[in-house]
């Protein structure tokens, strides 16, 4: 089971100050906080992909080569790539360097986006978003798998034997995740390739993702990866926390009610009744944290939405040592208990690249 | 005896309100109607302003409160309903547009639906045809052709040969009836392994 954060991005007024730090404030904040990931012993970083203020990452690949440069052992992700609208070419040229340079700690999730004139300003139709996920990453899914590609799609200048490089580090792609939080046709195509599908479970309630992770499972069944609860899940959720839990009540309130997603609207006490967010002791956490398993079944990675809505970093980086050092542990002992021995871990470099060998070693 | 579902949506914002007072007239008519063609009629009457929160909230959420939840479902699982709005500045009330902002564009294909409005002055009257129907209309709701509208002298009037409210109410109610009557929303079984209506990939308010 992996352990991570994930982060919007997002340039917000700490409300409780009125101050806003700058964007390069904000973009070394980020860099800090993903090198507190692996301090405190989380398994992965992830960094959104915006095009718009108020947020600052629109180039992932450069936060994240940086931070690979920092760290030693934490997978370097996204949340999400933007599959529409970037070019397939691009995306794999530049994870692939990404993991010569981070030695394979790097995975990748695609999503499309959560901007609707994002889709125009890159020359895209936004009602062909689901057609454009799907060529992309197809286009993308052979670039890192054949040599050499010829290939004539809708959405993008014909490739004649074209090669991207560099090649996936010991010939084995990265990792790849598909996130969406309404769309049954991705929660399709991550079963179709046998590839990891991610729920945000973030801002409604999990009810609602519950459906899609049930229908990727059965598709990632029906296509012959695994049985149904070996198909590799991953799930959002946000928290904050204090050892008394009025505490972080208090503290987190003014965040709350300010914050850009779900401020000005309902109350902490009924969004966090209603949807996976919790603010209390972090027992109070590891409790509904622990509990989501019986919701989604056995899953391969938690990711935590900790650094937004105009948080200080000092307090993101509190954040992070509790759940480094109270949170995780007690999650890692819960998540190992009773789990199903055929149920996998998420993939990683080093595993993928000793799947290949099996399957080279069985082919000659 | 058969039985049938009729919501009750009133937008009116005061207690005690002209907007409910009609809607509940039409749902009195239109019950009564039912009930010389034999037909038990369950009336869930709604008053917006109970959930007038829960609807902001779900504005700036995309997903309803448990609370809201429910009402939801009561007007999409029935057989027909009843829609009252104060008129407000030229056109229904937001609250009230702001519910069917909220609702799954599918929700209301093919329910019958009468629709009534109050204002202070007969002089808003035709907001019913050039605002509410139209939106109706949209959402594929099949809305009968007498539409109700309240003004505040209507409550005391009929005199002189101009048709008095009650006519109209009565006409509107009868041809509710008649199409609630055939309805069977009520009774269609939902698929439950259907995905619900937030996954519809070009996202919510209706933006097709």
């Amino acid at each position: 089971m992996q352990f991570g954060i994930f982060s919007v991005g997002d340039v917000t007024t700490d409300p409780t100050t009125g101050r806003t730090p700058t964007e390069h404030e904000r973009i070394k904040d980020i860099l800090t906080i993903a090198q507190k990931v692996e301090e405190v012993g989380l398994d992965v970083f992830a960094t959104g992909e915006h095009h718009n203020p108020p947020f600052i990452p629109s180039s992932p690949t450069t936060l994240l080569g940086y931070i690979a440069a920092r760290t030693e052992r934490i997978i370097l992700s996204t949340s999400t790539t933007l599959i529409t609208t970037s070019d397939p070419v691009k995306i794999a040229e530049d994870f692939a360097t990404l993991q010569h340079i981070s030695d394979g700690r790097v995975d990748v999730m695609m999503g499309r986006g959560n901007t609707g004139p994002v889709y125009p300003w890159f020359g895209k139709d936004i009602r062909q978003g689901i057609p454009l996920a799907l060529e992309n990453y197809n286009l993308l899914h052979r670039l890192w798998r054949e040599d050499f590609v010829d290939w004539e799609g809708q959405f993008r200048t014909p490739l004649q034997g074209f090669q991207s490089t560099p090649r996936p580090l010991d010939d084995v792609p990265p990792f790849v995740w598909h996130g969406s939080i309404r769309s049954p046709e991705i929660a399709e195509q991550a079963a179709y390739y046998g590839d990891g599908f991610f729920a945000n479970n973030i801002f409604w309630p999990k009810e609602h993702y519950m459906q899609l992770i049930r229908l990727y499972r059965q598709r990632f069944e029906h296509y012959g990866h695994g049985t149904a609860d070996q198909a590799i899940v991953g799930l959002g959720g946000q928290a904050f926390m204090r050892t008394n839990s009025q505490d972080a009540v208090n503290e987190f309130r003014p965040y709350f009610d300010n914050a850009p997603v779900y401020g000005h609207g309902p109350s902490l006490e009924d969004f966090t009744e209603q949807t996976p967010l919790t603010v209390g002791s972090p027992q109070q956490v590891i409790d509904r944290y622990a509990s989501m398993r019986e919701y989604f079944g056995d899953y391969q990675r938690q990711l935590f939405l900790v650094d937004h809505a105009g948080l200080p970093l000092k307090t993101v980086l509190e954040q992070l040592d509790i759940l480094g050092g109270e949170v995780v542990p007690a999650l890692r002992k819960e998540f190992a208990t009773n789990r199903p021995a055929q149920v996998p871990d998420a993939p990683t470099h080093a595993s993928l690249v000793a799947q290949r060998a099996e399957i080279v070693k069985a082919g000659n | 005896m058969t039985t049938r579902t009729i919501a009750v949506i009133s937008a009116g914002l005061s207690q005690p309100s002209s907007t409910r007072l009609l809607a509940d007239r039409l749902a009195e008519a239109t019950v009564a109607r039912l009930k010389m063609q034999d037909i038990e009629v369950q009336l869930d009457v709604i008053e917006l302003r109970d959930v007038a929160q829960d609807v902001t909230n779900n504005l700036l959420l995309g997903f309803p409160s448990p609370k809201l939840d429910a009402v939801i479902e009561k007007v999409r699982g029935a057989d027909g309903l009843i829609a009252v709005t104060p008129i407000f500045t030229t056109s229904y009330s937001g609250l009230f547009k702001s519910f069917f902002d909220i609702l799954d564009p599918q929700a209301l294909v093919a329910m019958p639906v009468l629709l009534g409005a109050t204002g202070g002055t007969e002089r808003h009257s035709l907001a019913l045809d050039y605002a509410m129907r139209p939106m109706f209309t949209y959402l594929h709701a099949v809305a009968v052709p007498t539409s109700v509208f309240a003004a505040s002298a209507d409550w005391g009037s009929g005199e002189g040969g101009v048709k008095a409210l009650s006519d109209r109410i009565v006409r509107g109610a009868t041809e509710l009836a008649d199409l609630v009557a055939t309805s069977d929303r009520s009774g269609l079984v939902r698929d439950p392994f259907a995905l619900d209506a937030s996954f519809s990939p070009v996202g919510g308010f209706g933006a097709q």
